[in-house]
């Protein structure tokens, strides 16, 4: 860590106001407090009657929590912006070219850029993908790029999300509650809409329909009402205009999966999945799954429907591929990555790990394959206690770890009872795959932690969203 | 649409036709004894014998009183049927089919959840209950004006009206089936005054007292309530009126998929045999066994849509 104050996105480091949020500060001076407490207020009042809730693992069942939304937006000028997603286009298009090759021809490993057990030994590698041809070519159908910022200039990927990135619902919901609240806002300021999001999605989907006689049918398939993120499922269904289904509403019937309907079953061409590829198919992943449909695989193998995104994918958000992000990008495009990498430690090489276990109060650890900022170690605030317990654990199996310095991320205002107040962020933006192309929508979920100094956004852990505002430069 | 959402339109309706009707129950359990000087604990037994939640009651408790009977009724998580357990089991479903329900209608059914959860948290004492019952009324009123209001006519539509009218027809008839001695005729003679404590449980239990009224005024005989509960084609919480609408559905859905079932037979055969005799014909044969009969055609006919329409694998 170093003493340069930190970079707020509204302030910059030396309170100048930074211009996309000239007018909306100028916006804010008219305002009163007790009116923003008021709508601060109203907003959660929408949330909670909408039930844009999720469900907390390990609490009593259905447990349905609120996540904190707050009032202030987070502004990006155009310019950042087109910067920002050609680099996420570039590197979503790597990602996919990654994913065909390591389950055909491993170019990449013959080229020596990663080594072959970085593949082969990860449990995100599945062996049943291997040649198998997904409908349009397209793997990662859906992805969320999560980036920091921690300078005017300087933005981080800080992750890939390759198989099911969640939260777009509350990118959409966001926007639709800022509207009601302060449609003059939207009048003053040039904001670039995302709620074609839905509209998109259903098309870059059928896009990548197998050869069908007429439209293509399209479900979403969902673990059920317990799972965390149902809400998002089930308004996606509802915005897209398809149907919401579970594994036991499925079955392989005549060479294609079908779903029982109150007229028999009907066969599904594009199935949007938002359950792990554990719980896939009984018959050729994890036999107890419940959730499943067995079969799946052959039809799918077959070319007999799409599953987005495919099976297999999660190898490419896997912690420890993404330390090599910037050879795929390179060796797929042929140039440079745009975006850059946080520089990352594999734990995994003996240097590594001596370095990180002399430095770990100045470094984040995180686990290869965790996620929603369970079982990570922040070492600038962690307790004796928590370094002294996560030394053990690096020294047991230091290939489960990865570790980044700690990043002085960025601050954008939040509304707190006693006025603004800067708070760190990151920013998930969602891209679309289809062979029509890449679409990215302006601008993306940004969460922002609710405690004074906290570096962790995570839902789960007590962070919030904001309105995510793209300006028409 | 899928088996399973058809399943949980028809069960989300069911549950909200059920919590309306207990906390109707409730009310008048209540009302009964606040304005007559001869009633007593008792009463509630009866009163949850018409909601069908006594036996559970029985084996909670050891004796009947008021209070226990009303938390019974209104809150317990032990009774399936309770205001509180039937309100989270419609939203739940309501949760499960959220792609086949407008926005209004998934906000009414949440609100209405939120809003009688808040009401019935704790224990209700007889100074809230006015209000605990109005917030209950107000909101399953508010779900089904927003499914009236903006629901398309399709099949989703037919299989919330089957689930409601399934649920309002089988509650009547229990209602009817534990109060039938009183309104066998010879119980008190013809004309006599309707102030009795059994009619008025009934006719208020189905909100039925106004529009009696309008029919009969206020001198009856309990073949013409019988008979305004049973046959009347105008009352919609008769009998005959949830029939009929769950036949008329019935048949939206046969032209709509351009096939009938078995259910549709079944319908019309329990069309056939219960309502095409007048009420005399009915006292004849014995209320209590038509009631019985007709209680065991409605479950079995609910089962055959289930099949019928793919509701479970």
């Amino acid at each position: 860590m170093n003493d340069t104050p930190i970079f707020d996105e509204m302030w910059g480091r030396d309170e100048a106001l930074r211009a996309p949020y000239a007018r909306f500060q100028h916006w804010l001076e008219g305002e009163d407090m007790a009116r923003l407490r008021a709508k601060q207020r109203e907003a959660e009042e929408v949330f909670r009657l909408t039930g844009i809730t999720f469900n907390v693992y390990g609490r009593a069942e259905a447990e349905e929590r609120l996540i904190p939304f707050d009032i202030i937006p987070r502004i990006i000028s155009g310019r950042e912006w087109l910067r920002l997603s050609k680099g996420i286009e570039q590197r979503v298009r790597a990602i996919n070219a990654f994913l065909h090759d390591i389950y055909h021809r491993q170019e990449i490993v013959r080229a020596g850029r990663i080594p072959e057990e970085a593949i082969s030994r990860n449990d995100a590698f599945l062996p049943q993908m291997i040649g198998v041809e997904p409908p349009g070519g397209i793997y990662t159908h859906i992805v969320g790029i999560d980036l920091v910022r921690t300078g005017d200039d300087q933005f981080y990927v800080l992750e890939d999300n390759a198989r099911t990135p969640s939260g777009v619902s509350y990118m959409l919901e966001n926007r639709e509650t800022m509207l009601q609240m302060f449609p003059e806002l939207f009048a003053q300021n040039r904001v670039q809409p995302v709620q074609s999001y839905p509209a998109d999605l259903r098309r870059s989907l059928a896009a990548c329909a197998p050869a069908t006689m007429g439209p293509p049918t399209v479900a979403v398939l969902t673990p059920g009402i317990y799972n965390s993120a149902y809400f998002e499922h089930a308004f996606l269904a509802d915005q897209m205009g398809v149907e919401l289904v579970e594994g036991n509403d499925l079955r392989v019937v005549d060479g294609k999966v079908a779903m029982r309907t109150t007229q028999g079953y009907q066969p599904i061409d594009v199935l949007y999945r938002r359950v792990d590829d554990d719980f896939l198919d009984p018959l050729n992943f994890n036999p107890d799954s419940a959730l499943g449909i067995p079969g799946i695989m052959d039809v799918y193998r077959a070319g007999g429907i799409t599953i987005a995104n495919a099976p297999g994918t999660g190898i490419a958000d896997d912690k420890a591929i993404y330390s090599y992000m910037p050879e795929i990008v390179e060796f797929y495009t042929g140039e440079k990555a745009l975006l850059e990498n946080v520089p990352t430690w594999r734990c995994s090489e003996a240097d590594a790990l001596a370095y990180v276990l002399d430095n770990l109060q100045d470094l984040v650890v995180k686990e290869v394959h965790g996620s929603g900022g369970y079982g990570m170690l922040i070492g600038p605030t962690a307790t004796k206690k928590d370094l002294a317990e996560f030394r053990r654990k690096l020294k047991a199996r230091p290939g489960n770890y990865i570790a980044q310095p700690t990043l002085s991320l960025s601050t954008v205002p939040i509304f707190t009872r006693k006025g603004l107040a800067p708070r760190h962020v990151d920013l998930r933006p969602f891209v679309l795959v289809s062979p029509q192309g890449i679409n990215i929508t302006p601008g993306g979920l940004t969460r922002v932690a609710l405690k004074k100094g906290s570096l962790v956004v995570n839902s789960s852990q007590g962070g919030g969203t904001k309105d995510t505002w793209v300006l028409e430069d | 649409m899928l088996g399973k959402t058809a399943n949980g339109l028809f069960w989300m309706y069911r549950y909200l036709e059920r919590a309306e009707n207990t906390s109707r129950l409730v009310e008048t359990g209540q009302r009964i004894a606040l304005t007559r000087l001869d009633s007593s604990d008792g009463e509630w037994l009866s009163i949850m014998q018409t909601a069908g939640v006594a036996d559970g009651y029985l084996a909670h408790h050891d004796e009947v009183t008021k209070e226990a009977a009303i938390d019974w009724m209104l809150r317990a998580r032990d009774n399936p049927s309770s205001v509180l357990s039937t309100i989270s089991e419609a939203r739940q479903n309501a949760r499960l089919v959220r792609t086949a329900l407008t926005h209004d209608v998934w906000e009414a059914m949440n609100g209405c959840y939120m809003k009688v959860r808040g009401a019935l948290a704790r224990r209700v004492n007889e100074r809230d209950l006015p209000a605990a019952i109005d917030c209950i009324q107000q909101h399953t009123a508010l779900v089904r004006g927003t499914t009236q209001g903006t629901m398309l006519r399709n099949d989703i539509f037919n299989f919330a009206r089957i689930g409601t009218y399934l649920e309002r027809a089988d509650n009547i008839a229990r209602i009817l089936d534990v109060k039938y001695y009183v309104l066998l005729p010879g119980v008190q003679s013809v004309g006599s005054s309707i102030d009795n404590v059994q009619w008025e449980t009934i006719l208020r239990s189905v909100s039925a007292r106004g529009g009696f009224r309008m029919v009969h005024g206020n001198q009856a005989s309990p073949v013409d309530i019988a008979n305004f509960l049973i046959l009347d084609r105008r009352m919609p919480r008769s009998l005959r009126f949830s029939i009929t609408k769950i036949r008329d559905n019935l048949d939206y859905l046969a032209s709509d998929y351009g096939a009938r079932l078995e259910s549709h037979a079944q319908v019309e055969t329990l069309v056939h045999r219960f309502l095409s005799h007048d009420i005399d014909a009915i006292f004849d044969y014995g209320l209590h066994e038509y009631l019985q009969d007709l209680l065991g055609a409605l479950a079995g006919l609910g089962r055959q849509i289930e099949i019928d329409y793919r509701f479970y694998e």
